[in-house]
């Protein structure tokens, strides 16, 4: 066994932080690479059998340029690119900026503010299948909680949300804040107790109060965090399935559907996988540059994924 | 009109303190509103579940005959839907633990590789862990139906584990790497000189110390498989084969089912998580601080 260490050993190149460790560290390099081998053999398994294979199917899939051109021509098609784009720009800006202000609400020292904090993460904590059907079921009659509510203290009949392709839209977007509004808020609050308070006193010496110190101390310590945060929801969000799929299942007349939850229809329910895998790669060339935008981001300032 | 008494200091304390009573009630009133916009849709849940059939719609703010019955029908199995609906929440724990252990095994044993034994290619497998996680899941469905059929696996709960897999292993490797440098090296190298081979230094040594990051990210796979959807709706076909997701959603095939019993099994559905998330709270935020967690 000392013989294949050796052999390994000395095959390798060493580098300047190598030539550090202390010397009974050589000796043992050539079964760490055997032991780091095997170590690695049960992800590495995972990960060429289910996303090498499925990446690879699925380009293999969506390859035929005849698919894209059944794909633009079908004006279901070009509603959907509009409503996944306005729902990423819109819900996912909103969501972020509500975050980022209720952040600084949830670091205030209070009892009360702690129990509503618990309280407000139950919407990400459930199941989105369970919160989305609720939503649905809000809207969907004139007899929903939400109409029944208008009626209560307005006396009148509240509107039929799910008639208008508009109002529909606008019903998923709200819902998808709601849902993960906490989960973000909760990312800027650990990246706001990280900054030294001694900022803020200096700050506060130098006479900055209040807004000022929002504007010119929090938000710049947390532009970094804010972008790559920003961007990483922008990419899950492009691909969102469940807020649609639940909350307006597309309605009215399938005009308020998006990427994912079209592509779902066009493979499952009117049987064309070659189409609906299309329909997610038409979302490519938006994907990639944001991909590697956020990498390059992240490496450069350092920021946690 | 003390003002005239004690000159300018006390109406500037005293307008402090209105002053803080003032933000202390304004604060008061957007907890509130935060309050409802965080339960209105949880409490619509509640009402629906605690309806009889033909109250669920009838448009009052809080049911007229409210009652348990549509839990005890859950508990009974005494609709169709739910025929088997212990058994598959049997398959969501099953589906859930096994996504939790396989999560925690593949990706410690993938950080320790990476992070401790000083693998030169040791980047590539982080940057590939990377990838994976920022590609959106559903993207990748269609594919997964497809080779999930060719690997024998249709209609298999170990399919629905094998994706579940897929998708939190790499927020464990992060997790774990982030968390592993708080662990000096001087331990390994220390266990080294003792005779200790990288296993048992990684079962001796890393797993221990791991111990928060491991709850952390046992926790978040555990959670993600329990309340994961798209999957488990395309790679799992029969009643005796569903998890609870999965049978919830049939409820939707039709407008006449009774959506108060619907309700009543979201309800249990989602007790596991609640109770999950608030007993391992700390730890879960100790997650976040060590880095993001995929929704």
């Amino acid at each position: 066994m000392s013989s294949t260490q050796h052999a390994v050993g000395f095959g390798r190149p060493m580098s300047v932080s190598q030539s550090r460790r202390p010397p009974w560290r050589f000796r043992l390099q050539g079964s760490d690479t055997t032991w780091a081998i095997a170590f690695l053999v049960p992800y590495i398994a995972v990960f060429a059998a289910f996303v090498v294979y499925p990446v690879i199917f699925g380009l293999w899939m969506g390859s035929n340029p005849s698919l894209y051109g059944v794909l633009f021509s079908d004006p279901k098609y070009v509603t959907t690119a509009i409503n996944t784009l306005l729902f990423v720009v819109v819900g996912v800006n909103v969501k972020m900026f509500l975050a980022f202000l209720l952040s600084g609400f949830f670091v205030i020292r209070s009892w009360w503010i702690r129990a509503l904090l618990a309280i407000f993460l139950i919407p990400w904590v459930l199941p989105a299948m369970v919160v989305f059907t609720s939503i649905h079921f809000m809207l969907v009659t004139q007899w929903g909680l939400l109409d029944s509510l208008i009626r209560a203290i307005t006396g009148h009949d509240g509107p039929l949300f799910l008639v208008h392709q508009s109002v529909a839209m606008g019903a998923n977007i709200v819902s998808y804040i709601w849902k993960w509004l906490p989960f973000w808020t909760l990312v800027f609050i650990a990246a706001r107790m990280a900054i030294p308070q001694d900022i803020y006193e200096a700050a506060a010496i130098d006479g900055a109060t209040g807004m000022k110190l929002l504007i010119y101390v929090t938000f710049p310590l947390l532009a970094n965090v804010y972008l790559v945060c920003t961007l990483l929801s922008t990419i899950w969000t492009l691909g969102d399935f469940p807020t649609v799929y639940f909350v307006t299942t597309g309605a009215p007349d399938m005009s308020t559907n998006v990427l994912a939850s079209y592509g779902f229809h066009e493979a499952f329910d009117f049987g064309y996988p070659d189409l609906g895998v299309a329909a997610m790669m038409s979302a490519l060339p938006i994907l990639i540059p944001l991909v590697i935008w956020l990498m390059r981001r992240a490496r450069a300032t350092g920021v946690q994924l | 009109m003390s003002a005239t008494t004690a000159g300018g200091r006390l109406p500037s304390r005293r307008h402090y303190r209105v002053r803080r009573y003032l933000v202390e009630a304004l604060c008061m009133v957007f907890g509130l509103v935060l309050l409802v916009w965080s339960l209105l849709p949880i409490y619509n849940i509640i009402i629906v579940a605690l309806s009889s059939h033909d109250d669920v719609f009838s448009g009052t703010v809080w049911p007229e005959h409210p009652s348990l019955h549509s839990f005890v029908i859950v508990f009974t199995e005494g609709f169709w839907y739910l025929d088997n609906f212990w058994h598959q929440f049997g398959n969501s724990f099953f589906v859930g633990f096994m996504t939790m252990f396989l999560t925690l095994f593949v990706g410690s044993l993938a950080s320790f590789a990476i992070g401790r034994l000083h693998l030169r290619q040791g980047w590539l497998l982080s940057n590939a862990a990377l990838m994976t996680y920022v590609i959106p899941a559903s993207f990748l469905a269609i594919p997964f139906y497809r080779i999930m059929q060719i690997y024998g696996l249709s209609n298999n709960l170990w399919s629905v584990i094998a994706a579940m897999v897929t998708f939190a292993t790499p927020y464990a490797i992060f997790i774990f790497s982030q968390y592993g440098k708080t662990i000096p090296m001087e331990l390994d190298e220390s266990a080294r000189i003792d005779g200790a081979n990288p296993l048992q230094i990684y079962i001796r040594i890393y797993l221990p110390l791991m111990a928060p990051a491991l709850v952390a990210v046992g926790t978040y796979a555990l959670l993600l498989a329990w309340n994961e959807y798209l999957y488990q709706f395309l790679l799992l076909s029969t009643p005796r084969s569903m998890t609870v997701a999965v049978a919830l959603a049939q409820f939707l095939n039709s407008d006449e089912s009774p959506w108060n019993y619907m309700m009543a099994t979201a309800i249990i559905y989602a007790l596991p998580p609640m109770i999950l998330y608030y007993g391992f709270r700390r730890y879960m935020a100790a997650g976040l601080t060590m880095g993001g967690v995929k929704g």
